[in-house]
Formats: structure tokens, sequence, C-alpha cells
């Protein structure tokens, strides 16, 4: 069901142009990041190229640069940007109230992938 | 992984899991077509590419240029051996396909091979036509179409002579300036009253044809060719009025058809080219057609500028995100160095439409736009045609031009406005659709992306996005937009590297604003220097972060975003996101209770692996981020610290056993390790930074591939500097010589120092010392006594701030939002209703 929203934190322990993970049973696990102009996008926690924790890498405008091997991944669309190719899965994320929600349906599909 | 799974396959070796793919004509439109399916979803089919061609993909355009000897044909090649390779296509050549069988979806070779199919891509192209006139199979009568044919005519060329060209089109005359560059005398015969009628109106076809002959060639217009001449060779041609035309060569340029006889014989929809519909596919759904040998909606096409959007809707169709193609309005230009011809859409005028003209005879200038209901139609554009571009976006997109139509000839500088012809200003104002280079059909905003992605450079951006990599036409264009998107950096080909792409200023300019300007913050820096990004890049951040903390020692707020992983986390990231944690061994001094220690940590937290490093110490292995800090205070608890083997910092001091033990030690090698990693750990550097101490000339701590080595000997320190292992080993140079250990400290700190304070972030001493030279180094840290002291005390003051374990802190819980996952329990999900 779209619309079902599931409350994962408080926006503000999410460092500002950081990243903070969130576990799922059975799926995927979950980067969360929150830019410079205090937006939040969630992606699965896994670059296209080598399985990379993109949550751990350097967060500037709307992407994030993987740790491992410094490819660009749009945090908007999940695909990697420049000459690179491969795409990580985006969930659908926002922010209310100072809280961050993030999609059951989303959730969902990740532990279905998984 | 979400393949698609499709168990049939009838070939022994086929993969069998993936769909296959198999694409006929290894030329443009086959190629691309799979490097857009590569670059949609990589994994899916299994690709095997039949070329009837016995090379590897080349960008056919640039023929013209081989034979003009502009190229070699090594640069023209697009996709080499590894591309295939390595995207695991499988590469037929010289092996033409002779048939199709659509029940048995399979393909036959004329070496008999077979390839079965799921979806078969036709890319065949087209044949040029020769003209049934006699003697047209004589040795010497060529087509222009392929390598062989270049090759043919090199070969006539490399003996001279005459040639003929027949045809006066785009190719006929491209064909007609490389003979004549390789020294052929070339007469180009025309059917037409006027040259390259499909693309010029007559002013500017007579423009062109007096630029032609005052190179030498003789152009023949409404010229009737009736038979090629020769008996075993040719040698001539003759015209229906009789003229006789001796000719070593025959080039038939007259015009090319669609490849459709494997699709007829198949049984497929053709009409002058293979029938497709909005998503290339045929009238069998698992056949499909891309390039100049298919009709769409009508048309056939004979340039590339269609088939790249061709390409990109068959693509999208094969991943299921189907988009369709539309038909393409396209564009010519000439590909004769020092002739400017460029055309677009109709400039045959007819009803309603008005023409705008302007002629500036002495630049050989001539410029027609052709009007339509405030809309422009088409446009013919001679001797000057840097608004092609602008023209003919305007077209395609059917721009009003009513505001604009006074100022519409004098081109794009002028009619958005200042009057001033602003080449940079005409450029800003193209659409980012705006085609830039046609031969690889790259947008403007392509290009951008490109630069703004780190090609800063002409040649970056030749290998990154293709832009001006062929025939070169758009290269002012593509310089013009490498200096708007980066600013006053670029001045033509550079050679200072700016910081990053965000910015204009270099490295040395960077710190020296930092410093000059007081500035104390990295938003602050990206203000005053006028960064181009909101918050930077991976490049750049860490960058600032380091010289604001070395300019500011005990000021500064280290920014924890501004760190890679490692330095953020006080460990080392492995491939599979556990960490690696090194605590320091001093001098590689250790003792019952730090391996103690060690190895409880290793048992308590399931370590997988614990090794001796190359710097030695000892390595734990495969620590999850979540126990970092409580094997952190585990290590801290034996007194162990950080052995920042994460960080653009002092890494280890290596020593040898020394005078102590060994019998040819000369000095305490172990003991003045150990004082000079008290004195230097901790400290932020532009690199990290190695240090050893050899207790004797036979250097067993390797001091001489350090950045800072200390060698014993009898009467006291040699010092060394700027080596290092790695890929490019460099032996260290000798700073000079001292004789105590005090002294040696001394340098050691002045040394770091200097290189903390004037080396490029992620230069390791080794560059920067041949980029600054020895002696200014020897000048700094030798000859200038009181520099020497100022130096080195700058350094003990900055590690006042930096002496702290870092570790320590995590441990008693700074920065816990690093180590612990958001919302601290895992997500359950219910169970799918
Ligand atoms: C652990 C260790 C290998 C070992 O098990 O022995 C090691 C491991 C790594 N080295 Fe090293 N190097 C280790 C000693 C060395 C040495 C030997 C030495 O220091 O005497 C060298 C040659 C000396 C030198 O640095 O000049 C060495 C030259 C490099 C280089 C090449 C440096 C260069 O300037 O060209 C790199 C690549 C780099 O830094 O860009 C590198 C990079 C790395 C990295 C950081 C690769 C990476 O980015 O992940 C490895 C981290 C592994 C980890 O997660 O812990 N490592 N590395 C050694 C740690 C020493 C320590 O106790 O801190
Ligand atoms: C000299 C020259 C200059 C040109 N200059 C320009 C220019 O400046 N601008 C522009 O836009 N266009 C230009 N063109 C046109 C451009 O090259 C074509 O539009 C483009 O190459 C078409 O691509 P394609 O893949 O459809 O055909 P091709 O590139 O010709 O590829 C078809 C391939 O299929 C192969 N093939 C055919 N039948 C079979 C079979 N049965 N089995 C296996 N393989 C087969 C052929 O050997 C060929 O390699 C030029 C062409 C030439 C020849
Ligand atoms: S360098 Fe070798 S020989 Fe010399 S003191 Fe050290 S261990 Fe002994
Ligand atoms: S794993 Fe992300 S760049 Fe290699």
């Amino acid at each position: 069901m779209t619309g079902d929203w599931i409350d994962i934190g408080a926006l503000a322990d999410i460092p500002l142009r950081g990243a903070r993970t969130v576990q799922v049973v059975g799926g995927e696990e979950i980067a969360v990041f929150r830019t410079g102009d205090d937006r939040v996008f969630a992606l699965v926690n896994r670059c296209p190229h080598k399985a990379g924790q993109l949550s751990q890498g350097i967060v500037h405008g709307h992407a994030v640069a993987c740790p491992l091997h410094n490819w660009r991944i749009s945090l908007e669309t999940g695909e990697a940007l420049g000459e690179d190719r491969g795409c990580t899965p985006t969930i659908a994320v926002r922010a209310d109230a100072g809280r961050v929600l993030i999609s059951r349906d989303a959730v969902r599909a990740t532990a279905m992938a998984a | 992984m979400n393949m698609h799974v499709k168990v049939n396959s009838d070939e022994p070796g086929d993969p069998g899991a993936r769909e296959r793919l198999v694409v006929v004509g290894n030329g443009m439109a086959g190629c691309r077509a799979i490097e857009e399916l590569l670059a949609r979803e990589p994994g899916r089919y299994h690709v095997t590419i039949i070329g009837a061609e016995s090379l590897v993909n080349y960008n056919r355009i640039m023929l013209s240029p081989v034979l003009a000897g502009e190229k070699t044909f090594d640069e023209i090649v697009i996709n080499d051996h590894a591309w295939y390779e390595g995207n695991g296509i499988r590469l037929i050549t010289g092996d033409p396909v002779t048939a199709i069988d659509r029940a048995a979806r399979k393909v036959v070779t004329r070496s008999g091979t077979h390839v079965g199919y799921d979806k078969l891509i036709l890319a065949t192209g087209s044949d040029p036509f020769i003209i049934p006139v006699p003697g047209r199979d004589l040795p010497g009568v060529v087509s222009f179409r392929d390598m062989r044919d270049v090759e043919h005519m090199l070969g006539a060329a490399a003996r001279g002579g005459d040639a003929v060209v027949i045809g006066g089109g785009l190719l006929g005359l491209e064909a007609a300036h490389g003979l004549t560059l390789r020294g052929m005398k070339v007469t180009v015969i025309h059917l037409m009253p006027t040259l390259m009628e499909r693309q010029l109106d007559e002013a500017a076809a007579w423009l062109l044809r007096s630029a032609l002959e005052a190179r030498g060639q003789t152009i023949l217009t409404g010229a009737n060719t009736a038979e090629i001449v020769g008996d075993v060779q040719v040698e001539g041609v003759r015209l229906k009025d009789g003229t006789l035309i001796p000719a070593a060569l025959v080039v038939m340029a007259v015009g090319i058809r669609p490849s459709v006889a494997l699709a007829r014989e198949a049984g497929l929809a053709v009409g002058r080219g293979i029938q497709v519909d909005d998503h290339m596919v045929t009238s069998d759904a698992d056949v499909l057609a891309v390039g100049e040998c298919v009709e769409h909606d009508g048309q056939v096409y004979g340039l590339v500028a269609p088939l790249w959007e061709m390409c990109r809707a068959l693509a999208d169709g094969l991943v299921d995100r189907h988009t369709g193609y539309r038909g393409s309005v396209t564009s010519t230009k000439l590909k004769v160095s020092g002739i400017d011809v460029f055309s677009a859409g109709d400039f045959a005028g007819g009803d309603g439409a008005e023409d705008i003209v302007l002629r500036d005879a002495s630049r050989g200038v001539y410029k027609r736009v052709v009007v339509r209901g405030d809309r422009v139609v088409g446009a013919v554009l001679y001797g000057d045609t840097a608004d092609g571009g602008w023209y003919f976006d305007l077209l395609r997109r059917g721009e009003d031009i009513a505001p604009i139509r006074d100022m519409l000839i004098f081109g794009q500088a002028y009619a958005s406005g200042g009057g001033q012809a602003d080449p940079k200003a005409a450029v800003a104002a193209l659409s980012d659709s705006a085609e830039i280079c046609g031969c690889n059909g790259v947008s403007k905003a392509r290009v951008c992306e490109a630069i703004v992605g780190g090609a800063v450079s002409l040649d970056a951006v030749r290998s990154t996005c293709k832009a001006s990599a062929s025939c070169g036409s758009c290269t002012g264009l593509v310089e013009q937009l490498l200096s708007l998107t980066l600013g006053s950096d670029y001045g033509g080909e550079r050679t200072v590297k700016t910081l990053c792409k965000c910015t204009s200023f270099g490295h040395d300019d960077v710190r020296r604003e930092i410093v000059a300007q007081g500035m104390r913050a990295i938003p602050e820096v990206m203000h005053k220097l006028h960064w181009s990004t909101p918050d930077g890049c991976s490049a750049c951040r860490p960058a600032l972060n380091y010289y604001l903390l070395c300019a500011l020692p005990g000021d500064y707020v280290d920014d924890q975003q501004s760190r890679f992983v490692n330095e953020r986390m006080h460990a080392n990231i492995q491939k599979d996101g556990t960490y690696s944690v090194v605590p320091r061994m001093w001098g590689g001094l250790t003792n019952p209770r730090e391996l103690r220690a060690i190895a409880d940590v290793v048992e308590k937290f399931n370590a997988p692996l614990v090794k001796v490093t190359g710097g030695q110490r000892l390595d734990i292995f495969g620590i999850k981020k979540d126990d970092l800090p409580a094997v952190w205070a585990d290590l801290n608890a034996a007194g162990m610290v950080s052995g920042h083997a994460y960080g653009k910092s002092l890494r280890t001091v290596k020593t040898c056993v020394g005078s102590d033990w060994c019998r040819f030690g000369t000095q305490d090698s172990t003991g003045l390790g150990v004082k000079i990693e008290q004195m230097t750990w901790g400290s932020w550097m532009p690199h990290k930074f190695k240090i050893a101490v050899s207790g004797c000339p036979r250097n067993c701590a390797e001091a001489t591939i350090k950045d800072f080595g200390i060698v014993c000997v009898d009467s006291g320190y040699e010092l060394h500097i700027g080596g290092n292992g790695g890929m490019k080993v460099r032996a260290t140079d000798l700073l000079c010589k001292v004789t105590t250990e005090a002294e040696a400290m001394h340098y050691c700190a002045a040394f770091i120092q200097l290189y903390r304070e004037e080396a490029r972030y992620l230069d390791r001493t080794a560059p920067w010392l041949e980029r600054v030279g020895l002696d200014y180094i020897k000048q700094r840290v030798v000859e200038d006594a009181d520099g020497r002291d100022a130096l080195a005390e700058r350094f003990l003051f900055s590690q006042r701030f930096c002496q702290d374990d870092p570790w320590a802190a995590r441990a008693a819980g700074a920065d816990r939002e690093q180590h612990a996952h958001l919302g601290d329990r895992p997500l359950v999900l219910e169970a799918a209703e």
C-alpha cells in the first residue's frame, strides 16, 4: 500500500552532509542521507560498483562519493554519475516535523530483493 | 540479481541463462545500440555481433580524414577488442550473415556458422550505389564506404596520377579533397548543375566550387558519365558529350541505398529500407533494425545524428522502458579543412517562406536563413558556420523568432542582445539539448556534464564524452563550453591544475588565500573563492579541511563530513565494509601486556585475521563499525593508542635493533625511533608520512625509502628525505648530516612542518620534493637556521592539539552516531499481506 510510512528516527540524528544506516531484518541495509541543503534521500547501502557502503562516503550536492573507489552516485536516482555505469535502488523517504519516514513498500522491496 | 532467465539454448557453450541478442553489422549503429544497452542493463543479454568487415567498430565518418592523412585508422576506432572482451561480447568479423531463419531463430553466415538468437538487430547500413555504366567492374573503380575502399584509394594515390570522382555530394567532395591532399590530380564529375545540391543553394554552391577550384580540382557540373574505359585496369571516364577524362582511379560516390537484401529475403517488411516502428521493431517482433538500413515513418537517413536517437529508443525498448523514436531533423557539415559549409532543414523556400540573407564578400561569407511563419525552417551557411548549431537548434525546437528577427542573420551573439560579438555569450545561450558534436551525437548538456565531472581540458572532454574527438569541427564550441563552465581558469590548454572542478584556483592559490585572508571555515573558503558547487566534492572538501587545520592549529574545528571514511572512522574500511584496527607500537616495540590485549580483542570480537604489517605492528581485521568503540576501549585499557594506519598523517616509525644488541649498530636506533614517534604521532599531513631509523648503513629499517629516514653512522646521523615505496619507488635524497639525536629530531620537526605547510593535499614528500627541488628544501631546513627553528616550533605547537588519542574519545562515547544504526533496532517487516 503506498502512503504507508515508517518513522525511523529524528532528522537531527543524521549529520548534515552525512548519512546513517537502517538495518532491515531479512532485507538490505538502507543508507539515509542528509544533504547540505537539508534534504533527505535514501538508497540501498550498496554501491553498484563493488558493493561499497555508500553511507560511509562523502556527501556533496545531491550525490555521494563511494568510500571504496570513489564512484559518484546520485542520491536522487541512485545512478552512477560521470562515466561510470550502474544503479543502486532508491528508497522513498521524507522528512516531516523533524522525523525521518521511509516508505514501507520500498523497504519491503529490499527484503524481496535480498 | 534480476536477470532475465531463459532456459532454452541451442548452442553449446552459450551462457544460456541470458537472452541471446545478435547484431548483424559491426558498424556505427550496431555498436552504438549495444553501448546504449550496456549503459542501461549491462548483464541483461548475451551479445554477439557479426560484421562483414574484418575490423573492429570504427567511426565511418572519419574515413574522410583518414583518406586526407589527418587521422590514422587507430585514431578512429570507436571500440577496440578490449571493449568487446570486457563486455563479454562475442565478435565475429569478416563473415557476413547470408540468411536469417526466423522460424528457427538463427542466422547463418557465409562461412556456415549458425548463431541462435532470442532478439536480432539488423544494422547493415547502406550499400554504395554504383551507376550501371560499362566498365564499372574494372579494377581501379572503387566506392567510398569502408576502410577497404580507403586502402584502395591510398594504394592508387601512392602511385599518383589522375583521379575522377563521380558525384559532387558530401561524400564525393570529401574523397576529392583527400585525394588532392594525397597528390592526385582530381576531377569531380557531377550530374546536377550545382555541387551538393541537396544541401546547398546556388550561391553557397558557387562559393564552394570556386574554393575547390582554387585548390586545383577540376569541377564538371551537369556532366553525365557514359562509360568507364580501360582494358585490364581503369584508364579514364568518358562523358555523354564525348569528353574523355584520363583516370587511374575512379571513385563512385553518387549515393547510397539502404542495405535490405538480407531482410527482404527473410520476408520482413521492406520499403525503401527495413520498415520499423517507433521502437525500431520490424514486422517480426523479435527482429529489430537500426541505422541507415531502416525506414521509419517513410524516411530513410544517411547521416549519423538520427542513428544516435534511434539507438536510444532501441535500447530503451530492449530493457522494457519504451520511449520511442520520433524521426530526426538533420544538418550537414562538409569535412574539408579550411572550407566551412553548413546546411540544415529546408532551404528551398517556396510558399510563404522568406529568406534572410547576409553576404560578406570580403570575408567570403554567405548566410541564408529561411523563415516560415516566425519559425526557422532552414539554413545554409558558407564561410562562417559558427552559428550553425544555433540556427539548427532554433529549427528543431520550432522557436518563435519574431522578437529577434531583425538580428537573426547576424548570429546568436547579436540576436541575444548586447550587440557585442561575444562568442561565449552565444554558446551560453544554446539550449542544453543543442548538439555540439554532430559526429558523435553529443549535446551541450552532455559536454557540460563531462566538464563538471572533472574533464577540465579538451583532451579530457574528448576522452570522456567523445565530443570534438572526431572531425574536430566543434573544437571551438567545446573550448568555449570549457571556459564558460570553468570560468577564468580555462585559458586554452591550461598547465596549472585546479584543485578540483569546483574551483578555478589551484592548490597553491587556495592555501595562499586561506592564510592571506585569514579564512576560518570551509564554507567561507568556498564563498570567498567563488566555488561553483554548493558544498564542494569529495576531492576539495578533504583538502580544504586539511589546509584550514594546518593554518589554524588548535583553533580550527575539524569537519568530520569532509574526511574520507577511514579518517572519520579512525580505522581502515575493508571491501566488505568491516574495518581493520592498528594500534600504535612505538618504534616497533611491544610487550606482553599489549600482545595479550590484542590477543584478547581478537578472540572477544571474533576477528577473522590478525597480521604483522609491513610497518612493524599488528593489524586486527574484520571489526564491525558498531564494535569499534569497544575494541578501542580494550586496547586503550592496555595503554595502546591509535596507530593512524588510516590517516593522511604520521604512520609508523620503523626501527632496527641498533647499538643495544646488534653487532654492527652505531647508535640507539630503536630508542631514537621511539622518541621521534612520540614527537610526531597524531599530526595531520598532506598525505601519509613514514619515518624509519636504521642503526647503520646496512639500513635494515629501510630508511632510504621513507619520507624521513635516519641512517646512523659512527659520527652521527644522516638525514634522508623524500623516499617512498609504492608503485613508483623513490630512494631518498640526503638532506644533511647532524651529530646529535636532538638535532636529528629538530630537523625532522622542521622538515615535517615545511611539508605540512607547503605541499599540496595528496602529494607525498617525493613528488613535492621533485617539484620544489632539493636545494629549496635544504635552503629552508639546513641553511636557514632561524627559519628551521621557527618551522620546528610551529610543528611542536600544532602537535599540542593533535596528540589526543582519537580512539579514547570514541571509546568514551563521542560521535556515537558514526558507530550505530539509526533507530537502534533493525526494522522488522510484518509478512506481506
Ligand atoms: C597493513 C599494511 C600491509 C601489511 O599488512 O603489512 C598496509 C596496508 C595498506 N596500504 Fe600500505 N600497508 C602497509 C605498509 C606499507 C608499506 C611498508 C612500510 O610502510 O614500510 C608501504 C611502502 C612504503 C611507503 O609507503 O612508501 C606501503 C605502501 C602503500 C602505498 C603506496 C604509497 C605511495 O606513496 O606510493 C599505498 C597506496 C596509497 O597510499 O595511496 C598503500 C595503501 C595501503 C592501504 C591503505 C590500501 C587502502 O587504501 O585500503 C592498505 C590498508 C589496509 C588496511 O585496511 O589496513 N600502501 N604500505 C601495512 C601497514 C603498515 C602499518 O603498520 O601502518
Ligand atoms: C566517408 C564517409 C563520410 C561520412 N561523413 C559523414 C558525416 O560527416 N556526417 C554524418 O552524419 N554522416 C557521415 N557519413 C555517414 C555515416 O557514416 C553513416 O550514416 C553511418 O555510418 C551509418 O551507420 P550504420 O551502422 O547504419 O551503417 P554502417 O556504419 O555502414 O555499418 C553497417 C555495417 O554492417 C555491415 N554489414 C552489412 N551487411 C552485413 C551482413 N549481411 N552481415 C554482417 N555485416 C554486414 C557493413 O559491413 C558495415 O560494417 C559518412 C559516411 C562515409 C562513408
Ligand atoms: S642495520 Fe642491521 S646490522 Fe645495522 S644495527 Fe641495524 S640490525 Fe644491526
Ligand atoms: S564499490 Fe563503490 S566505487 Fe567501488
